[in-house]
């Protein structure tokens, strides 16, 4: 009983702590500063989209940083799939050590930090011509996600039954063969899996468009969104705006692609 | 079907050309610049040994200021997320409807994009119009008011609030994963023995999920260190000192084109998170062996 009242009180005294704040920055969108700050958790008084208006077609060009964002986040997810799913059907077929020392030497970029070798990517990709384009943030996103795409992928492939591999050989099917028709198909889930979490990082990626990108057109979103915090300083009904604007594509993915996340789950649990 | 085909030896080429072109030898130049004094942009560069971490470790105040923030920070975020999200995760753990629909909330925070919660946390602790001072004079506490960020001594620890309101219901999915995996009979057998819901926490959950906490104190404790974006977007671009951790240290040194000196503390910067992440990994096991 005493249990019971424990247990309702903190998930509601959390569920609040979740969802006031996140209800503050959506109502927050149709306020102006000075309604915002004398009632900051009351419901707008219009709804305008005057905010919305400003940030994505103002001085900002948030609308300009979205584009970017969506060119680089959907080039590198869909080469590091293609890539990781090369190397992780290879590495799952490759018998004894030499398929281990392969998937260890990849998965162990996951334990390197962005910090360690951000300098010399940076003057890598700089001899290169690549800083300040969203060539060279799609490639370099591709690199650091790499590693978890492998470790995610390489887990799942290694599941499936060794028989779908030789049936498909008895079949006359070459490796090339039985990646794409057979093993692909299979392995969905686990690729709905990774590229959610692959989506995730590349569309709220920093670091990276921070150190590469000095041109103002170029910019994504987060590097756009980090800039107002400089511009607006605490003209919070535009900062707030751009957070939605920033979060509203990976929200609605998530929503969408949570359905496919779970039937990765169920689906890579009957595996035997 | 011992031998592999020889093709499938191509299959991971394409993935290795770039990671050792990208990645590999990058981590490995960023060894050899950390004993160099290069600016980033001469032709020529002295090797100067140990001297940079020397300094590092001896004589500056501004990587030590770092360090100790980002310590603090480590230490608040790894109590405080580790203890809520296994909290969470046994209240959470029964598939009941209810249960389903709070997990998907305590995990909505994790998607958002670092900037966008530093924005949200940065109105929370507005001085003068946030939303915690705001609810304070309402209800007439104006004496518990605080400056929050502005209050230099403190400012790290609530960006480590920030930090595990961000990402505790990421760790709370963990360690669901952990608890759905132990068998309902040891419950049963322990009740039968007359244990309390805290002795069959002690005694069944707590050894059974060490794994779950293995994995969650690795997985803050390094989010703890990449904690740059929250920062920087919570305290603007160069972040106030006060807020200053190793993360954004090496990138201001670097921006300010020390490229040597930032890659000697990058390489600290590794051994460090290697180091703390070995000694709890010992913590966790002795705590499993009292068990």
């Amino acid at each position: 009983m005493q249990y019971q009242l424990t247990r309702r009180t903190v998930l509601l005294i959390w569920s609040v702590l979740v969802i006031v704040p996140l209800l503050v920055v959506v109502s927050g969108t149709f306020k102006t500063t000075r309604e915002l700050f004398s009632s900051p958790f009351g419901p707008p008084r219009q709804l305008t989209v005057h905010n919305y208006a400003e940030v994505l077609g103002g001085g900002q060009n948030m609308a300009g940083a979205f584009v970017n964002s969506v060119v680089v986040t959907v080039s590198s997810v869909l080469l590091t799939l293609l890539l990781g799913s090369l190397a992780a059907y290879g590495i799952a077929r490759i018998p004894g050590w030499r398929g281990w020392l392969i998937y260890g030497f990849l998965v162990l970029g996951m334990s390197v930090p962005a910090q360690a070798n951000m300098i010399p990517q940076y003057v890598l990709f700089d001899s290169l011509g690549l800083t300040n384009s969203l060539i060279g943030l799609a490639l370099i996103n591709i690199v650091i996600t790499l590693p978890i795409t492998v470790f995610i992928l390489t887990g799942f492939m290694k599941t499936l039954p060794r028989e779908i591999y030789e049936a498909s050989s008895v079949d006359g099917a070459g490796p090339w063969r039985t990646y794409y028709s057979i093993v692909m198909p299979l392995s969905l889930p686990s690729i709905a899996a990774a590229s959610i979490f692959l989506f995730v990082i590349s569309w709220n990626e920093l670091l990276y468009p921070l150190l590469f990108i000095h041109d103002p057109s170029k910019r994504t979103i987060p590097l756009a969104l980090l800039n107002f915090q400089g511009e607006f300083l605490t003209d919070y009904p535009l900062l707030f705006t751009g957070v939605i604007i920033a979060s509203a594509p990976i929200v609605l993915a998530y929503l969408f692609l949570q359905r496919y996340f779970i039937a990765g789950i169920t689906a890579g649990s009957v595996k035997g | 079907m011992r031998r592999a085909h020889p093709a499938l030896y191509l299959f991971p080429v394409p993935a290795l050309v770039l990671y050792v072109i990208f990645f590999a030898v990058p981590t490995l130049q960023a060894l050899q610049y950390a004993v160099t004094d290069w600016d980033g942009f001469s032709a020529s560069y002295n090797y100067v040994g140990a001297s940079n971490v020397s300094k590092l470790v001896t004589n500056d105040d501004l990587f030590r200021n770092a360090l100790f923030n980002n310590l603090k920070f480590m230490l608040v975020v790894v109590i405080f997320q580790t203890l809520l999200s296994l909290l969470f995760a046994i209240f959470l753990t029964r598939n009941s409807r209810s249960s389903v629909l709070l997990r998907a909330l305590f995990f909505f925070p994790t998607i958002l994009s670092s900037v966008s919660v530093a924005f949200i946390w940065k109105f929370v602790y507005d001085p003068n119009f946030g939303l915690i001072n705001t609810t304070l004079g309402a209800v007439g506490l104006d004496s518990l008011k605080s400056p929050f960020l502005g209050d230099s001594a403190k400012a790290i620890y609530f960006v480590a609030i920030a930090q595990v309101w961000f990402h505790t219901g990421q760790m709370m999915v963990i360690y669901i994963a952990g608890l759905q995996q132990v068998p309902a009979e040891l419950y049963e057998s322990a009740e039968l023995d007359g244990a309390g819901r805290w002795a069959q926490f002690r005694y069944v959950t707590w050894p059974m999920i060490a794994p779950a906490t293995a994995i969650v104190i690795a997985y803050t404790t390094i989010q703890s260190f990449r904690a740059f974006d929250l920062i920087l977007g919570i305290s603007g671009n160069p972040p106030q000192p006060s807020l200053d951790i190793l993360s954004t240290r090496i990138y201001l040194t670097f921006v300010n084109s020390r490229f040597g000196y930032a890659a000697a503390e990058s390489v600290l910067f590794m051994l460090l998170i290697a180091a703390v992440t070995l000694l709890q990994r010992r913590a966790v096991r002795l705590t499993q062996a009292q068990s």
